[in-house]
């Protein structure tokens, strides 16, 4: 089956949904969405707890209840989507090739691309945890699927490895459903998710947390019968003598997201080593011009809020690359964060746009920052702008604005840095 | 008797304020800490009877789906989780369910309703 | 349950004499007792066809080796599985590994190997660009191949019970029965199994087996640790690197997978016991430190996306113990089979058929081993989507026949629902979630079956028309699931 259209967009998760909706409300008729699930939402029909919306629609909802929101307005829209749709290769040129048992072959030659594919779980094998390899083993994402979409418990005592918030999320499900969480063990000496979720998730049942440790050995030969936990010091090294065993069945992995861009690579698109994703200009375009990235596989971001943010800027951008309406600076502008800051999207401005007023920023920092100065700089070192903000956590992604008006026309550089204010 | 101080953490939403209840012959003195007027709430509950949002699945008959996501209205009382959860365990509903319907109209006796927060259509 | 032959252990070694055996006109069962074949050594093994320098002419190990190199390229053609002829080279550092990599040339062609040669200077780096700058020197085998160890093993067998083999899975046996000096059957797990010929081919346990007869040997698991990175970095070595061999092993080497990912290891230690397959930190750390020697670039440890580990059965007797047992006639064990165990196969099988075939007459002369007519040395074609991706048009036509070849269910490794239904439809069925990683790879990948996972299982349970809770990572008492949903509850 061989198909044309204006967008294609690969994912029907938060990401590609809002792109969709923002690139058909700026003008773009013929959009594509490619999803390799049989539903659409991406990771969200499985997150069914609450606390998605606060900041999109100043309401809290739950996972199910924010995909709804959009996925509704794709079908009043009459946005086509193919489910059960895989891409297995898409080229430089934009040809895209993926497999569906309806359709079987698709060709698909859209005029621009989003990539909106989300991100996978880092896994035992990845983090290299010795011990044997028996059944029991998941990630925490996996076994989400297992209660919440098939319906099925896959443990009755369960040790969990990171106090992210899909960890602690997890905690409560088992614990709600029957099973015995034994502990939630953090290799941190702090908790990388919301405060919140430790409150509701874990002191409501019971459910201890422990900093500084980590599993050193997974042992049982067809299921898991008992994890060795040892304490850590603050190179994370395990400490001799310190270990403890801790019966169970099932033994949670919640240590990372990484984000899924197998198929950028293979088409040549440069990805950041810090981020995992690509590197990108303001419009989240890649390298390769008409190709965008946003979500998940961009970056790995905290709240969907912000997935639906920066589906927006794709999905104008979309518009404007489409009817040819960019237009070049004279020079690309490098953003260039120092230490703390691990990483700011996008990494560089390329375009002039009259209409716009200001540009949008995402960063994260690499500690826990209790109050600091984000000082823009050019590459002269005169400060542009300066944001105070207040409890920064590698946890929290930080969104700031950067006014259209302060970026001077020949500026090749922005440094970003933070100054540390202690508090009197 | 002597002054008390309680210190939560307040969940009505991800910003998770530090909130300190001051008591007094079990009667709240004062709540301090809380950034928004829901702390204050949140602090009053939390300190008198406690109460928390229960998001589950309910087992779905013919539908596209085995389950559909569900949530509490508000919140019921923390210590009425489980019975909550024994009770919805018992049930099933046919499809199709519509995102907002309500499953159960008074949970436990709680008086708060449990609503659907996915549509679920009729499996082919 | 009757048969005329009998073999104990379902490894690259039982399936090969199984096979072998299936050419002539015999009742042949083979007993396993885990849920899958190729479940014990032959699943945790470098995947190397060894060169056959390595050990000496006076061995079983040296000459069957050499002999078995040259059959692989037909076989697997035969067999349809994966396989590479890229060469491997032993790497030295300095004069004195010089004489080491001298003397094994020397060995080597004493073995009959062909084209050794030794290499120094550019040519060495022309070749393997991304060696350690201090290397030297390597003894260059081109006859060195990779294979996938538990692939051939499953393709022997499905080929062996299409040529009229039985396999009995979960299947122990507990005792051999013998009367005046010769066997009258079996006694298994799952009931009684009359026979005159016994061929213990039961890798780590091939000594408890023995014993049951009197024969003695000792075999005791020495271990190695592996390491797989992703498929990216399989470019960073093009032949399989080996270090100068020690008495113990062939040492850790580095070598490029079929499938396009980058192996390391093995390291040797003794094991605690025959289950003890665990990786251990110092283990996986002594592998990657090992594997630097050779490629001092080796991708970070990030890159890793799985660990395994193999146990070698090893006998103090150094060499492979092939033969007819003095105590109980009928009886042969084929045991010890470590390195170069899995490039001996072929060889080993022949050896073993000809064991087989001169003790007929004194255990049942009227035993007619005779060639059957209708032996299948072929298995059918098999579409995997990977192999198409760079001809994906020609997919469409596959996709027309079965729509089931058109829907992706392992992203990392593209595999389609087609194709895990033809691992559980196959003449040995894939019946459990690690059956299926094996015969088609889905679970693979980098994210571990994380999103595959579900899907993988309900196919699983659908077609074995099983509820998903009995459904195993590998055989009973690994199920995945534990309870449906509402029920754990209610207890």
């Amino acid at each position: 089956m061989n198909l044309n259209c204006d967008l294609a967009i690969i994912g029907a998760g938060p990401a590609g949904l809002s792109v969709a909706l923002e690139a058909r409300k700026n003008g773009i008729e013929n959009i594509l969405i490619l999803e390799r699930d049989r539903y659409l939402g991406g990771i969200l029909p499985q997150c069914i707890h609450n606390g998605f919306g606060l900041h999109y629609f100043r309401e809290e909802l739950t996972g199910p209840e924010y995909a709804d929101r959009f996925i509704s307005q794709i079908m009043w829209n009459h946005i086509e989507v193919k489910t059960e749709t895989m891409v297995i290769k898409i080229t430089p040129e934009k040809e895209i090739i993926a497999l569906n048992p309806k359709d079987g072959l698709l060709n698909i030659r859209p005029r621009a691309i989003a990539l909106a594919m989300g991100c996978r779980e880092r896994t035992r094998e990845a983090i290299r945890i010795p011990g044997s390899r028996p059944a029991g083993i998941f990630s925490a994402g996996t076994a989400q699927r297992y209660i919440n979409i098939e319906g099925y418990i896959p443990g009755r005592k369960i040790v969990i490895l990171g106090s992210g918030d899909i960890g602690m999320i997890m905690a409560r499900r088992f614990a709600l459903e029957g099973a015995k969480v034994k502990m939630v063990l953090e290799i941190m000496p702090y908790t990388t998710g919301l405060i919140r979720n430790k409150v509701q998730c874990l002191d409501d049942f019971n459910i201890p947390l422990r900093f500084n440790y980590t599993i050193v050995r997974i042992e049982g030969e067809k299921r898991v019968e008992k994890v060795v936990i040892s304490r850590v010091d603050k190179n994370l090294i395990a400490i001799p003598n310190t270990e403890e065993i801790i019966l169970c069945d099932t033994i949670l992995f919640s240590v990372g997201l990484i984000p899924e861009n197998e198929l950028s690579l293979e088409m040549g698109i440069q990805l950041s080593p810090v981020t995992g994703g690509a590197i990108v200009n303001e419009n989240r375009e890649t390298g390769i011009k008409g190709i965008f990235a946003c979500g998940n596989v961009l970056h790995v971001h905290d709240l969907v809020d912000f997935v639906s943010e920066e589906g927006e800027i794709v999905g104008r951008a979309v518009s404007k690359y489409l009817n040819q309406k960019t237009k070049y600076r004279s020079h690309t502008i490098n953003l260039v964060p120092s230490n703390p800051i691990s990483y700011v999207i996008p990494q560089h401005i390329d375009y002039i746009d009259s209409e716009r007023k200001k540009i949008k920023l995402f960063m994260r920092v690499q500690k826990p920052i209790e109050k600091a100065n984000i000082i823009f700089q050019d590459e002269k070192r005169n400060t542009i702008i300066s944001y105070t903000k207040k409890m920064l956590t590698p946890g929290e992604m930080i969104s700031l604005y950067l006014p259209e008006k302060l970026i001077q026309k020949d500026i090749k550089i922005l440094n970003i840095s933070i100054k540390e204010v202690n508090q009197e | 008797m002597k002054a008390r101080v309680k210190n939560i953490i307040c969940i009505r939403c991800p910003r998770g304020c530090k909130v300190a209840i001051k008591s007094k012959n079990n009667k709240i003195q004062s709540i301090t800490g809380n950034a928004c007027p829901l702390g204050i709430e949140y602090a009053r509950e939390e300190f008198i009877d406690p109460k928390r949002i229960l998001p589950t699945t309910v087992k779905v008959i013919n539908g596209e789906l085995p389950l559909v996501p569900v949530k509490t209205e508000k919140g019921i009382p923390k210590d009425l989780l489980f019975e909550a959860m024994k009770e919805i365990a018992e049930l099933e509903v046919k499809a199709p369910v519509k995102i907002g319907q309500v499953i159960i109209k008074n949970l436990i006796g709680t008086g708060v309703r449990l609503i659907a927060t996915r549509n679920i259509n009729r499996s082919n | 349950m009757k048969t005329d032959v009998a073999i104990i252990g379902g490894g690259v070694i039982g399936t090969f004499i199984a096979r072998e055996l299936s050419r002539y006109k015999l009742a042949i069962l083979l007993i396993e007792k885990e849920a899958d074949v190729a479940m014990g050594t032959s699943k945790g093994n470098s995947g190397i066809i060894h060169a056959g320098y390595n050990a000496d002419h006076a061995t079983l190990k040296g000459r069957l080796n050499v002999k078995s190199n040259f059959i692989f390229d037909n076989l697997c053609r035969n067999l349809k599985i994966p396989f590479k002829r890229i060469g491997s080279m032993v790497i030295g550092f300095n004069e004195e590994d010089l004489k080491k990599l001298k003397k094994l040339k020397e060995n080597g062609i004493k073995n009959g190997v062909q084209k050794l040669d030794i290499i120094t200077g550019n040519t060495l780096f022309e070749l393997e660009p991304n060696l350690n700058p201090l290397a030297k020197y390597a003894l260059f085998a081109p006859s060195a191949a990779v294979i996938s160890p538990y692939e051939l093993t499953i393709a022997l067998a499905d080929n062996a019970i299409i040529n009229g083999v039985n396999i009995f899975l979960e299947n122990e046996v507990k005792n051999v029965v013998c009367k005046d000096g010769q066997i009258s059957g079996l006694l298994t797990s799952r009931g009684f199994i009359k026979t005159k010929f016994v061929i213990n081919a039961a890798g780590l346990y091939a000594d408890e087996i023995a014993e049951k007869i009197g024969d003695e040997f000792k075999i005791q698991p020495l271990k190695g640790e592996y390491q797989m990175f992703d498929k990216q970095w399989s470019t960073k070595v093009n032949h399989v690197l080996f270090p100068i061999p020690t008495h113990l092993s062939k040492g850790i080497l580095v070598t490029p997978t079929l499938h396009g990912n980058l192996l390391i290891g093995p390291n040797s230690y003794w094991a605690n016991d025959k289950n003890d397959t665990a990786t251990t930190q110092k283990g996986m750390d002594e592998v990657y430190q090992g594997a630097k020697r050779l490629i001092s670039e080796l991708p970070t440890k990030d890159k890793i996306i799985t660990s395994f580990t193999g146990l070698r059965a090893n006998t103090l007797k150094k060499d492979f113990i092939i033969e007819a047992s003095k105590q109980i006639k009928g009886f042969i064990n084929v045991a010890g089979i470590q390195s170069p165990g899995l490039s001996a196969a072929p060889a080993i099988a022949e050896m073993v058929v000809s064991i087989l075939c001169d003790m007929t007459k004194e255990v049942q002369p009227g035993l007619n081993i005779s060639l059957q007519n209708n032996f299948i040395e072929s298995l059918p074609e098999k579409q995997f989507l990977s192999t198409y991706i760079d001809r994906i048009g020609e997919w469409k036509k596959i996709i027309k026949k079965d729509m089931n070849y058109g829907e992706v269910i392992c992203r990392c490794e593209k595999v389609t629902k087609a194709e895990i239904l033809r691992a559980i439809r196959s003449p040995l069925p894939a019946k459990n979630m690690d059956a299926i990683k094996r015969r088609v790879r889905a679970g693979m990948g980098r994210c571990q079956g994380g999103f595959c996972g579900p899907k993988v299982l309900k196919i699983l349970a659908d077609e074995l028309n099983a509820s998903p809770l009995k459904i195993t990572k590998k055989g009973k008492r690994s199920e995945i699931l534990r309870s449906r949903i509402k029920e754990m509850i209610k207890e």
